[in-house]
């Protein structure tokens, strides 16, 4: 019972995690339609950054922290000016491999600047986080987490109802033709929806960073985790990247905890397949009819 | 003798059967009679090992990425699960090649037959999922399939791999580079005939025209359901084949080659080749495999004359960036690829001086 809760506790902290690494992701989708291949990449700048600027550096930690959203801001709008405006209404292949390409060159950019080892932030979280109960024991870097999630969140949410560049980046998500025709600059809620999203990555890879230290292959491979858990939610759903999230972190630990450890790695896309097969649009994802 | 021909300035063809032809003129065919000649009496006798070595690979890939360019080029579905189905066609070969005994002949394209039986199930999803869906349903499938590499030791040999030693082809012993050059390159050149002449066809037609709207393709009367399992079948075909040549050509094969990484590559290599264009996903191939080549000799060059190895570990991700670089550079500035710059190229020739 006891292995039970603490699988438990860690599956649905790893969830959280995954939750808030397909936030970023959700975002672009929802705005733009593009599937973003490049998104472990821009985690792994974000915490780079903020390594860099804190324990290099030698910032503050909320100095630290700002400049790297800000820089994150910049590079995701760079990214859609330079790159992803070239390609607005081109083949889908051709998006996706360009996000493709995009991802190995920070791979390659990020390996030759920092090497493939795991570096570490300095210690800043206050200890009294850490919550212990009974046997089972959270640490605090995963409560510091929870509690950036859900701040996060309530922001994001509150930015989407009520904000009006976000009415108008909900406006282009629903019916891109129909935002044009009112007057929404289409262009312009593009690149803002790439520079936030890059700004959600950065601030998600400082939190991953945190908790397993800062590596450039294991930045770029939550990257990919990131498909099943937007899926299972809904490609277009931020409150169903949250619960899918947690629903393939706890998938994970309990497979891990009781069928096989090698079986933990792969059960996510094998979930992934059959909720493709049966409910493509995920449990919240809009559900576009189209009879072929 | 038939009549020799010139390139008319212009299009004037009056039906579909002057539409379809592969050859416009006879210089066409004379040209690539030229080119067989001298790919299999000229280049094999005077090239070095190395360029032998890396001729083989380019014909391998070859024949893997005109099967994905029939798949995503011609029929439209992304598959991001190619290398994987490259990784069953090279198990399938070795495990036949060691456990039956099949011999090189039957092997090879029963390893293709297994692999296009494994792609359709992987297809299957496409009955209801179309665009992004199919394409991250198909990096699911490369994951389960590399997991499955892995962990079905009884089969695979886990970890460890399979090696086949000793193959023969009509009592030729085949673990000669220059002999396996005339397999690879006899493969490639029926394969490709075989691309080429199947898009002409009622099959290539309808693959076509799924690709260029689904819902049309299916209001003229075709299956699209049946045709697009047929485009991943026959996709498979062409990766398992390939995959098969590596497995004998390679000796050795263990399950790293064949992952994500590989997939991209062949995506690669036909997206800078030319969407829609066989020739052109031969060209592809020809470009990532001499890329890759040049960066890692680059690499080597630079980790042989820096002075501290320190230096040398930091280039050697600069192998990664490059090539990220070259498929945004290509997507962003010549979307349609080296096919079109040839055909660009060739038009310039054929209209010059009067090229407005």
């Amino acid at each position: 019972m006891e292995f039970f809760l603490q699988l438990l506790v860690n599956g649905i902290s790893l969830g959280f995690l995954y939750a808030l690494s397909a936030l970023g992701f959700v975002m672009i989708f929802k705005s733009s339609s593009v599937l973003n291949f490049a998104h472990g990449e821009l985690l792994a700048i974000g915490a780079f950054l903020f390594l860099v600027l804190s324990s290099w550096a030698n910032l503050p930690i909320i100095v630290a922290f700002a400049f790297t959203l800000i820089g994150s801001f910049s590079l995701g709008f760079i990214i859609e000016r330079f790159f992803l405006r070239r390609l607005i209404g081109e083949a889908l292949i051709e998006v996706i491999m360009l996000t493709v390409g995009l991802s190995i060159m920070f791979k390659g950019l990020l390996l030759f600047i920092f090497g493939g080892d795991i570096h570490n932030y300095r210690q800043f979280l206050p200890e009294g986080l850490s919550i212990t109960w009974g046997s089972i024991g959270i640490p605090s870097v995963y409560v510091a987490s929870f509690i950036i999630g859900i701040l996060f969140l309530i922001l994001f949410g509150f930015f989407f109802k009520y904000s009006s560049q976000g009415i108008y980046m909900r406006s282009v998500a629903d019916n891109q033709p129909a935002a044009l025709s009112l007057g929404v600059h289409v262009r312009r809620v593009f690149a803002l929806s790439w520079a936030i999203a890059a700004l959600v990555c950065a601030m998600s890879g400082i939190v991953l960073g945190i908790i397993n230290g800062v590596n450039v292959h294991e930045l770029s491979s939550i990257g990919l985790k990131v498909f099943p858990v937007v899926i299972l939610g809904g490609l277009d759903s931020i409150g169903g990247a949250i619960i899918g999230g947690i629903i393939i972190g706890l998938l994970e630990t309990f497979t891990g905890g009781y069928i096989s450890t090698s079986l933990r790695e792969v059960i996510p896309y094998i979930v992934l397949v059959f909720i493709l097969m049966v409910k493509p649009y995920g449990l919240f994802g809009l559900v576009e009819i189209e009879r072929v | 003798m038939r009549k020799l021909q010139f390139h008319p300035c212009g299009n004037f063809r009056q039906t579909y059967r002057e539409e379809i032809t592969i050859f416009e003129t006879d210089f066409g065919r004379m040209w690539m009679l030229i080119g067989l000649v001298l790919l299999f009496a000229v280049i094999p006798f005077i090239s070095s090992a190395y360029i032998v070595y890396i001729l083989n690979t380019i014909g391998i890939y070859a024949i893997a990425a005109i099967g994905l360019n029939l798949l995503i080029g011609y029929t439209g579905q992304i598959s991001l699960g190619h290398g994987a189905f490259f990784g069953v066609g090279a198990y399938a070969g070795a495990v036949l090649a060691t456990k039956t005994g099949l011999p090189f002949v039957l092997a090879v394209p029963a390893a293709g037959l297994v692999t296009a039986a494994v792609g359709m199930v992987f297809g299957i999803p496409s009955a209801r999922l179309k665009h992004l869906y199919l394409c991250i349903a198909t990096l699911a499938g490369q994951f389960i399939l590399e997991y499955v590499f892995v962990q079905w030791e009884g089969l695979t040999g886990g970890a460890e791999g399979i090696s086949v030693i000793g193959m023969t082809l009509f009592g030729i012993d085949l673990g000669n580079d220059r002999v396996f050059y005339f397999v690879i390159f006899g493969c490639l050149v029926v394969m490709t005939w075989i691309a080429v002449n199947l898009i002409r066809t009622r099959f290539g037609r309808a693959f076509i025209a799924i690709r260029d709207n689904d819902r049309a393709a299916e209001g003229m009367g075709i299956p699209i359901f049946r045709y697009k399992l047929l485009s991943f079948a026959i996709s498979s075909f062409y990766a398992g084949f390939a995959g098969a040549l590596y497995a004998f050509y390679m000796i050795s094969i263990t399950p790293e080659p064949f992952n994500l990484w590989l997939s991209i590559e062949f995506i690669a290599m036909i997206i800078i080749g030319g969407l829609g264009s066989i020739p052109g996903s031969v060209l592809g191939a020809i470009f990532i495999v001499s890329l890759n080549e040049i960066l890692s000799n680059i690499t080597q060059y630079l980790m042989n004359v820096g002075t501290s190895s320190g230096v040398a570990i930091t280039i050697a991700p600069l192998r990664e960036f490059v090539f990220g670089l070259v498929i945004i550079l290509f997507i962003l500035f010549e979307p349609k690829g080296l096919a079109e710059v040839w055909r660009i190229v060739r038009s310039n020739f054929r209209l010059w001086p009067f090229s407005y």
